[in-house]
């Protein structure tokens, strides 16, 4: 039982790393990453809503869409569940954490069109998913994505200084970047 | 339910829809009103660019209402305390033109702080209650004195003591109190510190 959902995180965070080995969430990915403590905020924001959406979306699918056998409208619901989900987080952190409020910021509305949340909802349903799981492997893709973001963001920060050739500067080195970075993930294939 | 269900799948589909949607709208409305916040988060963040003398130089009654005044609309050159340093973060922050320091409210001056003459001091208190930030320390007919630390140098204890004991003193730069300068963002040619001032690099 323990190993299972120990199972499930690991292969959520490094073997089917969202991001680097799924290529999920890739706009955040490259957008958000200059620096470092923006991608902090980010990933804060990401985990928080991932790990919520991702129980949401299965009930949702599970109380409503399959005894109406409705399943074909699975993700248009999904879209609707997540905004939802997004903009109450939003509202209720206002309130309850202004400082929590400012550390997030811009980058809890931004989450709704991250597709990685879409992304683990519908995997959460291929793979047959209870709720536990579907929890379990939402917390798993979110702290895969900080994990991965947070990286990637330190390492742009050297390369901003770094003495790169013109031509490579800026998205381009990034892109390289990211590439050898999915490139070390493929390493964990084969763990669990 | 179950008939209407296979007879009209596109209709059970639209209910489903409808009702799903009208349901999140409820929350959200419900939400809305039960978690609605006060103040205005722009406001805070211009308050913490201004220098906190709390001197009422600007025309209002102290730093806060002049930061909300500026979110509503006002000039951000009124806080004679702050000067350019902070005109130029305000410009900065709203994304709006720096202007010179608006002379009707007072000129630039170097920080000072407040030195009560104690042996000419009566005792009346009237500074007491003019100080914003009660930096004064004394009671009646006793002799008064200034906390240096607390003082913020807004000048509103001179006008009301009548025997003139309070001078204002200019802070002379101590080792204590001297610090690097803030790196200037822009006159520099490369990014020491990664920044995403300059845009169109990965968006």
């Amino acid at each position: 039982m323990l190993a299972d959902y120990s199972i499930l995180l690991i292969g959520a965070i490094l073997v089917n790393n969202f991001v680097l080995v799924q290529f999920l969430g890739l706009c955040p990915f490259m957008g958000v990453s200059n620096k470092l403590e923006t991608a902090m905020g980010m990933s804060m924001a990401t985990t928080f809503v991932l790990t919520l959406a991702s129980a949401c979306s299965h009930l949702t699918y599970n109380f409503l869409l399959q005894p109406l056998g409705l399943e074909y409208l699975k993700t248009i619901s999904f879209i609707l569940v997540i905004a939802v989900v997004v903009q109450f987080t939003e509202m209720v952190v206002r309130k309850s954490s202004p400082l929590l409020y400012r550390v997030l910021g811009v980058y809890l509305p931004l989450i709704t069109t991250n597709c990685a949340v879409l992304g683990v909802a519908l995997l959460n349903i291929n793979k047959d998913h209870n709720f536990l799981q579907s929890l379990f492997y939402g917390f798993g893709a979110a702290v895969g994505f900080s994990l991965v973001l947070v990286l990637f963001a330190a390492m742009r920060e050297r390369l901003n200084v770094a003495d790169v050739p013109v031509p490579f500067k800026g998205a381009a080195i990034g892109m390289v970047t990211a590439g050898f970075m999915s490139l070390a993930f493929m390493g964990f294939a084969g763990l669990v | 339910m179950a008939e209407l269900i296979s007879q009209f799948p596109l209709i059970a589909a639209l209910i489903a829809l409808v009702s799903l949607g009208a349901i999140f709208g409820a929350v959200l409305g419900f939400a809305a009103i039960k978690f609605k916040t006060e103040g205005d988060p722009i406001a805070d963040q211009i308050l913490e660019l201004l220098p906190q003398t709390q001197c009422g130089q600007c025309g209002h009654p102290g730093c806060r209402p002049y930061a909300e005044a500026i979110a509503g609309g006002e000039d951000i050159n009124k806080c004679p305390p702050g000067g350019e340093a902070t005109i130029q973060a305000l410009a900065d922050l709203l994304d709006v033109e720096a202007m010179p320091l608006d002379e009707e409210h007072g000129e630039e001056k170097v920080k000072a702080i407040a030195y009560i003459r104690e042996d000419e001091c009566i005792g009346c208190t009237k500074c007491i209650q003019a100080c914003p930030v009660d930096a004064i320390l004394g009671a009646a007919k006793q002799m008064h004195t200034v906390i240096v630390s607390e003082c913020t140098g807004c000048d509103l204890c001179v006008e009301p003591c009548p025997v003139d004991c309070i001078d204002m003193i200019p802070q002379e730069e101590t080792l204590q109190t001297w610090h690097w300068n803030l790196p200037d963002p822009t006159s520099r040619d490369i990014d020491i510190i990664a920044t995403d001032a300059t845009q169109g690099q990965a968006a």
